[in-house]
């Protein structure tokens, strides 16, 4: 038994260096005065001034940042109808073709959904009514049709485990069912639906290679900035970015968890006093 | 601790009273209850339109598309102008000529570098997702196992990286594994080596990137089926004088089937494709279809050409995606049972 644990905790302890020393490395190289990754030329945010006075990089940034929250948004309106029909709804004609489409996305290769997808903005540009350009509305297509399987997902997984009478109570006590979804089953979910915003909204401000398939030639997007910048060889600019980045994940996914560690323990507690409450005496 | 007393209302309550509020208001003011109308008259009901609005999304954005590629994978290629490709039908002297290209699937069979690189990509491939599995069963074994205090932290852990750039986190091992990198520098000062090891821009660093992208993708699928399992199923096996490691292989291992094939579809697909890292850490002789599919498009602006290697790509890949999709199926219909 005690060889086994060893041998677990070794696994681990492994597993999370593979995974944390090269974010590690970029943080601490974010602050080498030296430009070469071999001195340390002593501490410095030299870089972090220079990030900030790249102005296509922030521009580029600042597009990205669109084009997530607006993907982030409709990956969610969608994303949860289809969750909701694929959990709701166990009978449709083409319910197996649909639920292949939803969940093919999530392992896809980007390459084929790239390529595809500027294939069919092309064929549809001569069309009346769809600009002609192809930019900022084209890449939040993509993305939205990329992340809505991860919020189908998502939600899909928390209708499944949530209790179908209370619907059900409500649709007897006579509410229409619009009135239902949007009063008891939307606040239910609604959990999972931010989950699953933020999963859209970072895997949107992630994309290179949709993002560079479906762009016009003028669009550049962060990922796609980044990219020609690497291409070229290490630059210290990126890895002040890179820090930043990490810097809001963390913080962000530490406060998310505070707020839900409160949240439960109130829930906990609710129930404890509700228990109470039924096995009291009634006087 | 939040104060007990009954007249305490949190933000959180507030916010969906005052959403009650504001829906009933909605659904009973004018304007919606005649758009509901009018929408039930021409054959638009509930349910109707909510299966309407995902499926015609994905039949536009997700099915037409690789009917359009599979129609330009026929094309013949134009060198000249925009779209670069040919029409398929051509309407002229009232004939219907329809042309079917197959130029470029022959190209494909006869080019030797294309069925080299679709069968070097299902090799990294299927290497990567045999070291991922190596890694990360012990790492998702042993999180199952840990005290449920410390379980949601390492998780978060694991998914931790996941949430900050791909991109950035593939470009941090170009740093570490540079001829000056810290890795390099390290061995030298250990007098392990005398030069440094050329590592980047080899077939070891796009393994490396590969299996350290992928490795979440492999460990949460795990982990969420070795947590389900019954323990006393093992004790009851050690009790009958089991040996440990025999009971891990005759019970966990077979038991843990379904989080494997979900792990290793997760990182065996996207695999085969990837772009970004055989571009970044492989060598400029690493041949990943991926990579073939971009430069072919971007570089010598070959539509047909890639839209024929997508296609072959996708048909190479049908398989492990309806295991894949199989998988997803019962595992959600598993937990709808419970």
């Amino acid at each position: 038994m005690r060889n086994r644990s060893f041998f677990l905790l070794t696994a681990l302890v492994l597993g999370f260096a593979f995974l944390y020393i090269p974010i590690l490395s970029m943080i601490v190289y974010s602050f080498n005065e030296s430009r070469l990754v071999t001195v340390w030329g002593g501490f410095s945010v030299k870089w972090y001034g220079e990030l900030f006075r790249n102005r296509q990089l922030l521009e580029s940034a600042w597009l990205s940042f669109r084009i997530a929250a607006v993907t982030a948004t409709g990956a969610v309106v969608i994303g949860t109808l289809a969750g909701f029909v694929l959990a709701r709804f166990k009978q449709f004609r083409t319910r197996t073709m649909f639920a292949g489409m939803v969940t093919a996305p999530l392992v896809m290769p980007e390459v084929i959904t790239g390529l595809s997808l500027l294939l069919l903005f092309v064929a549809l540009a001569p069309l009346p009514f769809v600009p002609d350009t192809r930019g900022f509305s084209t890449i939040t297509i993509a993305h939205i049709t990329l992340t809505l399987s991860y919020v189908t997902v998502v939600v899909r997984s928390r209708l499944a485990s949530m209790d179908e009478s209370i619907e059900e109570a409500a649709m007897d006590l006579g509410a229409r069912p619009v009135a239902v979804f949007m009063k008891i089953t939307l606040p239910i979910i609604a959990p999972a639906m931010i989950s699953g915003w933020l999963l859209a909204f970072t895997l949107s401000l992630d994309d290179l290679v949709i993002a560079s398939f479906t762009a016009g030639p003028s669009t550049n997007t962060l990922p796609m900035m980044i990219f020609s910048t690497v291409r070229r060889g290490i630059t210290p600019q990126i890895n002040a970015l890179a820090t930043i980045m990490v810097g809001i994940v963390t913080v962000f996914v530490i406060v998310a968890g505070i707020l839900m560690a409160r949240q439960e323990r109130r829930r906990q507690l609710d129930m404890r006093l509700a228990e109470a409450a039924a096995a009291a005496p009634r006087g | 601790m939040a104060p007990t007393n009954p007249g305490y209302v949190s933000l959180g309550e507030r916010l969906v009273l005052w959403m009650d509020q504001l829906w009933s208001t909605v659904l009973d003011s004018a304007p919606y209850r005649w758009s509901a109308g009018a929408m039930r008259r021409v054959g638009l009901h509930g349910r109707r339109l909510v299966i309407a609005v995902p499926w015609l999304w994905l039949l536009l954005f997700f099915l037409i598309p690789f009917v359009i590629v599979l129609k330009i994978s026929f094309a013949e290629t134009r060198w000249l102008g925009t779209p670069p490709y040919g029409p398929l039908f051509e309407w002229a002297d009232a004939q219907l000529h329809i042309r079917l290209n197959l130029a470029n699937y022959l190209y494909l069979i006869r080019d030797a570098l294309y069925v080299k690189a679709f069968l070097s990509s299902l090799k990294v491939a299927a290497i990567s997702t045999i070291f991922c599995l190596l890694i990360g069963y012990p790492m998702a074994y042993a999180i199952a196992r840990t005290d449920p205090r410390w379980r949601n932290v390492l998780l978060l852990l694991v998914i931790l990286p996941f949430w900050t750039s791909f991109l950035l986190r593939v470009y941090a091992w170009m740093g570490l594994l540079g001829n000056n990198g810290p890795i390099n520098q390290l061995l030298m000062a250990l007098g392990l080596i005398s030069e440094p090891l050329a590592m980047l821009n080899t077939d070891f660093a796009m393994y490396i990137g590969i299996v350290y992208s992928y490795l979440p993708f492999m460990i949460l699928p795990l982990y969420s089926n070795l947590e389900k399992h019954d323990l006393t199923l093992l004790e009851a096996a050690v009790d009958l004088g089991c040996k440990p490691f025999k009971a891990f292989l005759s019970i966990t291992l077979p038991l843990s089937m379904p989080g494997v094939i979900a792990g290793s579809m997760l990182v065996f697909i996207p695999a085969v494709g990837e772009f970004v890292i055989p571009r970044l850490l492989g060598g400029t002789d690493s041949l990943m279809i991926g990579r073939v599919l971009w430069d072919e498009f971007f570089l010598n602006r070959n539509w047909p050409v890639a839209s024929a290697v997508a296609v072959v790509l996708l048909i190479v890949l049908v398989i492990p995606i309806m295991i894949f999709q199989r998988y997803q199926m019962k595992e959600t219909e598993a937990e709808e049972r419970r």
